[in-house]
């Protein structure tokens, strides 16, 4: 290299680069779901800390090992996976099975990102698809929800954590071992439903209040709970210009607007607008979920339709369809309707008039 | 008169660093040899007039235009012509040149010229005496002035624009051009507005150069259907559509030139050297470049003749053992050069010489396109640079050609300068546009 | 019961009203294709590289056919596959020249010396496209593999000094590589042409050698050699290979870089022992050289 170091050095322009690389960007995306993270593992103890962990942990070992295969250097460094893991243990129920928790991860990383090649060529998001997968297998296990500041949460786990792999998870252990530990500190009442469950499956329904919706004291998956941290976290993100604003604002409006119509017909058989943005996973969809860079469009245009139908199919499965909880498959639809938005959306090119309203 | 600042769509906002901007130019010490390239612009090269052994005196015409898109040659010292003989040229090819040894004993500024009297000119003969001066655009891309001057049959210019931008970062040539030369400048646009015919002339300049903004509204006189126009500092506004976009709120047609907008536009330097040269009747010899960066220990603005072997200019400027790269222009847009033993050119707008430690890009490490759409948010010219840059990967050119309007893109960089994956989006482009000009020249 | 008979028959209907229109639409709309042009289709290797001047396989196979091309033009068919496609259809098999695509650049790593170092993508066309390149013989290759990469036959490898190699038995003379080299340093030979000018410099004397020890110094000993068939272009020697059964290896006797040199089988090049020499001194990596015999008539 001495001789090779006398020698100017040639290469393309520009030679000046804007400071952020996708590491950067990946980090920043990890610190935004800190807050959610510690407020999860605050509210719903041990059991949460090693859902994480294992969802987390077994993502990257799933990436690693996946990039050895391929015979191709290791991409765990760039963070992207360390999100993927994160975000699949903040949408599971606290009490997941943990082997069923490493099957999701295996299943999200290797189906969704690593088959197509890794970074930047997922279709969809791959902890989306992971929750999907686990949602459809085991019904049961993934709606199996624990109060929010259970007693004697950091000092045990719940019976179903510790579930020994390929067996089913024991609800009625899970119900006594709650109710055990709420007489204890003196509460009783469990009825096992979130707050949206509450409203839709209820024969009468009933609105949890919006204080403790944003509080994040209510029963829910791990990540899904506390709406303000989930909003320090999105600001954040989107003040170090790190997520399309547009994409959460989208979704987030639409949900308002076709929820606040409902709302206006019958206030009391449907939820208030307010009540469906705070409720159930949809704020945290939109700042972490929907804004996944790779699956969603390009085009500022696009992104507003994007982000507009995911809050419309959510408010739709939430209110028609038999599910309690729509975010997860309508941002997965709109992953797959991603590349049509973007080839129907493509900007007008400087000094080209425009042919047509589209551009296919 | 004056407007508060305009600007265009998109774009990026690379730091300044424009330390060398209080440096008054000032003369680089004459080289022993200059080395004339024959083609220093877009178009046809110039034909040598000279043989070797011939005596010359510093502005006479060494090489005659090769056509009409094509400008002469003048000697840039006095002294005699060493050969007549091929030369390596800044983009690493050998290209035909004159060296000139320069007579140690002459009056070095001593130049030859003929005056006359501009006023009594048509447009014709002053499209033709600006041809004669050999000048060039001396923003960098050296297109022939007076073909620009020449307004084709059915189009009508009805605005000059005198760029006095500079938005490259680094360079403060320009700036130093419209602090010390604002009367030429005028001289040069009145110049212009002959030869086009054009009503009025706007002189645009970024917000970051109040000086020069300052300077260029005291030269213009009262009366003259000249304004200085201040637009917000981001590049590329200095790029001809962005300020067809910025002043004249008018987008140039895809494939089109400047003039289907009814817009010439000139850089500052062009128009003062065509005020000075134009009058007394000389030809473009020397010129302001800006060098700068951390490899050299005597940064500012130096006036250089043209033809100065970068090795004079760098040794003079002092380049230092740790400097790695040289970059011939901007850092946006400009070529690193592989070899001190070449000659500076009409072209040359600075030299960036960059330390080892100051180099950022070449070997960053590249990610896939994580589809983040920064890019697609910085072009100047609202194109899709990651499905450009996807296809290029892929070598589907026609594609890229065809559906995404490769041929728009101006190499301007902002895509590769915000891509967080370390593409090399602008790189994929120039080869697509290669691999094209090639297919089609041997069909 | 009745469900499934209902069903049964729904699906039976469906069925039999589907295949009647997929027959009547193979009666109404199809096209008549010579049964032939899919059996010689099959005799074709399927490499669809173009080396034959059609557009793939099929387009040759039809054109074959049509009586408007003869087999050997396909330069990867074996010999026996020509004389297999030529009997099936009855006619002659044709002239085949083996050709295959050289290299005019000899400059590796060993020899040709850089004047600037590349940071950036690997590719020739991207180096080339920054200031040249780096190399201090600006027409030399770069030796980032381009054409090993474009090559469908896997026939282009990089040696230890960053060379390309052709392997001529791979070789099929299609044509990539002559399209992907920046510098156009690949052109289609064939096989008996000997005499090969191993390089493309445009410069000359002193600063040839300089930049590269293999470099062409143009000083026109081969054309004074051979006139008949030898003439200087601009510091280069062009063989006219029209008079290729003149050309002799004294021709390359007196070359003092090896820059014309003469091509045996089998990848083995000949070069003058005045090349030879200094070669050694240079400290070239040697393959498959030997010194140059006395007059010997042309070889095929």
């Amino acid at each position: 290299m001495s001789a090779e170091s006398r020698l100017l050095e040639i290469g393309t322009s520009p030679h000046i680069k804007a400071p952020e690389d996708v590491r950067d960007i990946m980090f920043n995306v990890v610190l935004a779901l800190l807050p959610v993270t510690a407020f999860a593992v605050w509210s719903f103890g041990l059991s949460a800390l090693l859902l994480l962990a294992v969802t987390t942990i077994t993502c990257i070992a799933t990436e690693h090992v996946a990039c050895l295969l391929a015979g191709k250097p290791t991409t765990i460094r760039d963070w992207s996976v360390t999100i993927t893991g994160l975000i699949l243990g903040l949408t599971l129920p606290p009490g997941t099975p943990l082997w069923m928790a490493a099957l999701g991860s295996v299943f999200g990383v290797v189906i969704t990102k690593s088959l197509f090649g890794g970074l930047g060529y997922n279709c969809f998001n791959p902890a989306l698809v992971g929750r999907a997968f686990l949602q459809i297998s085991f019904p049961v296990a993934i709606t199996t929800w624990v109060p929010s500041g259970l007693p004697g949460r950091f000092t045990s786990l719940l019976p179903s954590t510790l579930t020994a792999p390929f067996m089913n998870m024991d609800t009625g252990a899970v119900g006594a071992y709650i109710e055990k530990a709420l007489a204890a500190g003196g509460i009783d009442g469990w009825s096992g439903a979130t707050p949206l469950s509450m409203w839709k499956f209820a024969d009468t329904p009933e609105f949890e209040s919006t204080l403790r919706l944003f509080s994040g004291m209510i029963p829910g998956s791990t990540g899904e709970t506390a709406s303000w941290l989930i909003l320090v976290g999105g600001f954040y993100l989107i003040w170090r210009n790190m997520m399309n604003w547009r994409i959460p604002t989208g979704m987030l409006g639409a949900a308002f607007l076709l929820s606040g119509a409902f709302w206006l017909t019958d206030r009391a058989a449907y939820p208030s607008p307010v009540f469906m943005l705070f409720s159930g996973g949809l704020l945290f969809g939109a700042m972490f979920m929907a804004s996944d860079m790779v699956a969603s469009p390009m085009t500022s245009l696009g992104v507003w339709v994007y982000g507009a139908f995911i809050g419309v199919v959510t408010v739709i499965i939430r209110i028609k369809g038999a599910l309690p909880e729509g975010v997860m498959f309508a941002i997965l639809l709109g992953n797959a309707l991603s590349p049509l938005i973007n080839g129907l959306t493509q900007p007008k090119t400087y000094g080209v008039k425009k042919k047509g309203l589209f551009r296919i | 008169m004056n407007s508060s600042a305009k600007t265009f769509r998109h774009g990026v906002h690379p730091p300044e660093c424009k330390a060398t901007a209080d440096a008054a130019v000032t003369r680089i010490p004459w080289p022993d040899e200059v080395v004339v390239l024959l083609s220093q612009h877009t178009g046809a090269p110039a034909k040598a007039t000279v043989v070797k052994k011939q005596q010359v005196v510093r502005g006479e015409v060494i090489a005659e235009a090769g056509g009409f898109v094509s400008v002469p040659m003048h000697a840039p010292v006095t002294g005699t012509v060493s050969a007549v003989d091929l030369a390596l040229n800044p983009r690493g090819e050998l290209a035909p040149a004159i060296m000139i040894k320069r007579d140690p004993d002459a009056d070095p500024e001593a130049v030859h010229g003929s005056p006359r009297d501009v006023d009594g000119l048509s447009a014709e003969e002053l499209i033709k005496a600006v041809q004669d001066t050999g000048v060039v655009g001396l923003g960098g891309a050296a297109f022939p002035t007076h073909v620009k001057m020449k307004v084709p049959e059915g189009k009508k210019i009805d605005t000059v624009v005198v760029n006095g931008c500079e938005c490259e970062p680094y360079l403060t040539t320009d700036y130093r051009v419209m602090v010390e030369q604002a009367d030429k400048i005028i001289a040069g646009i009145r110049i212009a507005l002959r030869a086009t015919g054009a009503p009025q002339a706007v002189i645009a300049v970024e917000n970051n150069k109040p000086a020069a903004i300052e300077a260029m509204m005291r030269a213009v006189p009262a009366g003259a259907p000249i304004s200085v126009c201040s637009l917000a500092t981001k590049y590329p506004q200095g790029a001809e559509k962005m300020l067809s976009t910025a002043i004249l709120n008018r987008e140039v047609p895809s494939g089109g030139l400047p003039s289907d907008a009814g817009m010439a536009c000139f850089n500052v330097a062009t128009l003062a050297q065509l005020g000075e040269l134009l009058p007394a009747g000389r030809g473009l010899i020397e010129r302001v470049i800006t060098i700068t960066g951390g490899g050299v220990e005597r940064p500012g603005n130096y006036l250089m003749p043209l033809g100065a072997p970068l090795r004079h200019v760098m040794e003079f400027a002092g380049i230092r053992p740790d400097a790695r790269k040289i970059i011939n222009g901007g850092p946006m847009m400009g070529a690193s050069v592989a070899s001190l033993d070449v000659p500076l050119t009409k072209g040359t707008t600075g030299l960036l010489v960059l330390r080892d430690d100051e180099i950022r890009t070449g070997r960053l490490e590249v990610y896939p396109c994580i589809r983040c759409a920064r890019c697609v948010d910085a072009c100047p010219v609202f194109l899709n640079p990651s499905a450009l840059g996807l296809l290029g990967r892929k070598a589907r050119y026609e594609d890229m050609a065809e559906q995404y309007h490769l041929y728009d893109c101006i190499e301007c960089g902002c895509c590769s300068y915000v891509c967080p994956s370390n593409i090399p989006l602008v790189q994929y482009f120039r080869i697509a546009k290669a691999m094209l000009r090639e297919r089609s020249a041997s069909k | 019961m009745t469900g499934l008979l209902i069903a049964g028959g729904v699906m039976l209907a469906l069925g039999l009203l589907l295949s009647g229109l997929l027959a009547l639409a193979n009666r109404k709309l199809y096209v008549y294709e010579d049964p032939r042009i899919d059996a010689v289709e099959e005799l074709l290797p399927s490499a669809n590289c173009g080396a034959c001047g059609f557009a793939g396989c099929r387009a040759f196979a039809e054109a074959l056919v049509a009586g408007n091309a003869q087999p050997a033009r396909c330069t990867v068919s074996t010999p026996d596959g020509v004389s297999a496609i030529a009997s099936f259809l009855g006619v002659e098999a044709g002239e085949g020249v083996k050709r295959v695509a050289r290299l005019a650049c000899t400059g590796g790593d060993d020899i040709a010396r850089r004047f600037a170092h590349y940071e950036g993508r690997e590719s020739c066309r991207a180096a080339a496209l920054v200031a040249g390149g780096g190399k201090a013989c600006t027409y030399g290759c770069l030796g980032y593999g381009d054409c090993a990469r474009a090559c469908p036959f896997d026939a282009i490898r990089l040696n230890k000094n960053h060379l390309p190699v052709v392997d001529e038995v791979k070789c099929t003379a299609c044509g990539n590589c002559v399209a992907e080299c920046p510098k156009h340093l690949y052109s289609i030979h064939p096989l008996d042409h000997r005499l090969f000018v191993a390089c493309s410099t445009q410069m000359r004397g002193k600063d040839a050698k300089e930049a590269c020890k293999a470099a062409c110094i143009g000083c026109g000993m081969c054309a004074r050699t051979l006139p008949e068939v030898i003439t200087m272009n601009q510091n280069l020697p062009v063989v006219d290979y029209t008079k290729n059964d003149l050309a002799t290896q004294d021709a390359i006797q007196r070359c003092p870089t090896g820059a014309i040199c003469w091509l045996e089988r089998g990848g083995l090049v000949v070069y003058g022992a005045k090349a030879l020499e200094a070669r050694a001194a240079a400290g070239a990596s040697e393959q498959q050289t030997q010194p140059a015999t006395k007059v010997e008539a042309a070889t095929s």
